[in-house]
């Protein structure tokens, strides 16, 4: 997931939605009428955090809770866990670092990716 | 089994919209359309027709308003001619890609310049490639049958492709004939409501208009190409129930005086007519002289054709427009691809006509026989120009 | 405290109806206002979009980021497909073919498909009435085909077909007004927004979709990769943006006007002009004369908001 695939096809691991293949391997006749994509959300299945440079780092001492960075992520990447941090999910995030800059609290700051 | 009825064929054409039943008309108005828009805005304003009505501000969106309605699961109706097809050419070509199975009247006119609000098949032709059904219809009652086999055929989950109708502007549009409306029974007994195969609706969400890389795009269109090809026996299936239901029949290519003649007119639309008018007289004069009328444009129906030529040595090709620098007009190019891989295959005269709607008469076919028969004329001619 | 918003976004539905591994640009603002948009919008919507970012990052056949029913014709007729889609459902629960509950129609364009292009059939849509509600994502500028202008560009910003060289200086012409043109078709509501404000935006969507009749909606959708700021101030500039006066967050309801985020003291505007990539080149005259129209318009705002307030106490 870091850096060395361009195209990640992994199935997720939550739920057992039929998830598409790459475009490149679809016969003609495996096609919808109108190339209709019946299932919502088949884009999970492309892992975005690939493209990154950076990743957040939350430092939880700090951190109060207020859901600023999962609002304001372009990517969806955040959830709340048990205890109601948010954590990043690093299959999407792409590491724009907005999160790190949004904080009221200063609890994210933002580390280069090790090189591949 | 219906009435018959002294009727403008564009109010025949607003019957039979009626008959169908159609949740949404989207049409903007133009010359010689109007009528058909004007019948159906009247029905609904008096009740007669629960649809909504949308008068748009362009024939661009006329068909986008009939895709949004149509992906949404309500039957959609739209009319235009000449200009408003080619600006909503963008599209005519997006409707049968995402198989929305529209239904839409084309009162064929001519593409300006200079402008014309006159008859002839450029605007038809020039979206040839689009992917709709295509039909020509000759008459008012062919016009008001139809509609509503074109919903049958459009909608039918093995088809599920936009069915185009073109009938003649001015000629058919606003010419009074003799029709024989259905009864509304007859008519859902034979058309039954609209079931769509996708829908867009929260419960069931569905993504529509994807776009498609360079790996997928070939499949896609092929996929299309499939379905416009798997579409003819379910023209001929539809064909066949309306006969059951009306008495009229129906064929991909109609003929006329064909099975012994030497020489065959090839006409689409409503110069059929006149065309048969000329083999009468020409018979008369004992030439074997024959008529095809071709209906189905596409799927073109390669099969019946070749059936329909029999042994003829000669077709006569009547075009009603013209391919710029090209090979001639754009039906006798066709005619011509079609007959390429056949041995003695016969020879192909091209005669470009009423252009712009000049008229073209009995007696333009008979002169049209004579130049081709005598030898003078041959390849591709525009008829009567003068000068 | 500076974003006094940091304590209640929390409030906002926690369910997600974009799904994640869309291609937008890493820091992309159209996307993120998106989101919040479809967060407000709920479960209950078709979605009828342009061609554009948003459509093409989201909907790369196989890959769907869309979890609500959505369909993409072309680039000019969001507002039309919207348009049909409603009539559709109006006589589909009229006819009883469907149930009768309430579902929003919406149509998502850029400020391309909104402005320029799609400006027929917008106005079409808005004049015939139909129960919609239209979003502008505007990014000012044709991003998706590389940054070209559009009618929506700011002045003096340099775009790849309003480019600074030495015989001219950027975009020639001022942003054009469509709240004012949206306003002219008499329609019940209309607001600007950013995403930067997801509060007052998510307030704005919800009030928008529940208008009978048509509602337009214009947000401000900051765009990293044209307008040449780093990714991580995509909010940074869609606050200052507000608190410069270049885009001042107001609704105009049943014709009257409000401002919904009041700035007390307009900031200077080089604030938000000057970090840009597209602005850098401006000299600082160019500059003042910009901030002289910004805070010009801003005042007339201010003062068609105060009449309204007047009118009202008075009654």
């Amino acid at each position: 997931m870091l850096g060395t695939i361009n195209r990640s096809f992994i199935l997720p691991v939550k739920g057992e939605k039929q998830m598409p293949k790459a475009d490149s391997e679809y016969l003609w006749n495996e096609l919808q009428p109108g190339c209709v994509i019946t299932e919502p959300g088949t884009s999970r299945a492309y892992y975005t955090g690939d493209w990154r440079a950076f990743y957040p780092v939350l430092q939880k001492e700090r951190c109060i809770q207020c859901g600023i960075c999962w609002i304001f992520c372009p990517d969806m990447a955040y959830q709340k866990d048990e205890k109601g941090y948010f954590i990043a999910d690093l299959n999407y995030c792409k590491g724009c670092g907005i999160c790190a800059r949004e904080c009221p609290a200063d609890a994210i700051h933002m580390e280069k990716e090790k090189e591949i | 089994m219906g009435k018959y009825l002294g009727m403008e064929v564009s109010f025949a054409a607003a019957e039979a919209v009626k008959l169908c039943n159609v949740d949404v008309v989207a049409a903007y108005p133009i010359t010689p359309q109007t009528h058909i828009v004007e019948r159906l805005s009247q029905f609904v304003a008096d009740g007669e027709l629960d649809a909504e009505f949308v008068p748009v501000e362009s024939e661009h969106s006329a068909l986008s308003l009939c895709v949004g309605s149509q992906a949404a699961g309500a039957r959609s109706f739209t009319c235009t001619s000449s200009q408003g097809l080619a600006l909503m050419s963008e599209i005519v070509y997006i409707v049968p890609a995402l198989r929305l199975p529209i239904v839409m009247i084309l009162a064929n006119r001519s593409l300006s310049g200079p402008l014309s609000i006159w008859n002839d098949h450029s605007d038809v032709m020039s979206v040839r490639d689009c992917g709709w059904i295509q039909l020509f219809v000759e008459n008012g009652q062919e016009v008001f049958d139809h509609v509503i086999i074109a919903y049958k055929i459009a909608e039918n989950h093995n088809v599920l492709l936009p069915v185009m109708i073109n009938m003649d502007g001015f000629i058919l549009s606003h010419m009074f004939e003799p029709i024989k409306l259905m009864e509304q029974e007859d008519v859902d007994a034979y058309l039954p409501p609209y079931q769509p195969k996708f829908v867009l609706h929260p419960d069931k969400p569905v993504t529509m208009g994807a776009y498609a890389m360079p790996a997928l795009f070939t499949e896609a269109k092929k996929a299309q190409e499939e379905a416009l090809l798997a579409s003819y026996p379910h023209i001929l299936q539809a064909w066949k129930s309306w006969e059951k239901v009306s008495g009229r029949s129906y064929h991909p290519v109609e003929t006329f005086c064909s099975e012994d003649a030497e020489t065959l007119f090839i006409t689409m639309g409503s110069l059929g007519e006149t065309a048969g008018e000329a083999v009468r007289v020409l018979r008369g004069q004992g030439k074997k002289v024959g008529l095809l009328k071709l209906r189905l444009w596409r799927p073109f129906p390669f099969h019946d054709f070749y059936k329909a030529i029999g042994n003829a040595q000669r077709l006569i090709v009547l075009d009603r427009a013209v391919s710029y620098g090209g090979p001639g007009g754009p039906v006798a190019g066709e005619i011509r691809s079609a007959l390429y891989n056949m041995e003695n295959r016969p020879q192909v005269i091209n005669f470009v006509a009423g252009l712009g709607g000049r008229e073209v008469s009995v007696e333009s076919f008979l002169e049209m026989f004579i130049s081709s028969v005598e030898g003078k004329a041959s390849g591709y001619q525009l008829f009567g120009v003068r000068g | 405290m500076r974003n006094i918003n940091a304590y209640v976004v929390k409030t906002l539905s926690s369910r997600e109806y974009i799904a994640p591994g869309h291609r937008a640009c890493a820091g992309c603002g159209e996307v993120l206002a998106m989101r919040q948009v479809q967060k407000a919008l709920g479960r209950n919507v078709i979605v009828a979009s342009a061609t554009g970012c948003m459509e093409i990052v989201s909907s790369p056949f196989p890959f769907s980021s869309w979890e609500v029913p959505w369909i993409h014709v072309a680039f000019e007729n969001a507002a039309a497909v919207a348009g049909g889609i409603e009539a559709a459902l109006k006589v589909l629960q009229r006819k009883g073919k469907i149930e009768g509950k309430k579902i929003f129609v919406a149509a998502m364009a850029g400020d391309g498909g909104t402005a320029d292009i799609g400006l027929q059939a917008l106005s079409g849509a808005l004049e015939r009435g139909h129960n919609f509600l239209f979003i502008c994502y505007d990014n000012e500028a044709y991003m998706n085909t590389g940054v070209q202008r559009s009618s929506s560009t700011p002045f003096g910003a340099s775009t790849m077909t309003s480019p600074v060289g030495s015989a001219q200086i950027g975009q020639l012409t001022w942003k054009k007004n469509m709240m004012a043109i949206a306003a002219a078709h008499g329609i019940p509501y209309l607001a600007t927004a950013s995403p930067s404000y997801p509060m007052d935006l998510s307030e704005k969507v919800v009030k928008a979709a529940k208008t009978e009749g048509p509602a337009y909606v214009h947000v401000l959708s900051v765009c990293p990769s044209g307008w040449g700021i780093p990714s991580d101030t995509t909010v940074k500039f869609g606050r200052l943006a507000v608190e410069t006066g270049f885009f001042p967050l107001y609704e105009i309801e049943e014709g009257k006007y409000r401002i919904t985020v009041d700035v007390e003291e307009l900031l200077p505007l080089e604030m938000y002009l000057k970090p840009q990539g597209r602005f850098r080149h401006l000299k600082p005259e160019l500059i003042e004369q910009i901030s002289r129209r910004v805070r010009a318009e801003w005042r007339e705002l201010k003062r068609k908001a105060e009449e309204q307030k007047e009118i009202e106490e008075r009654e």
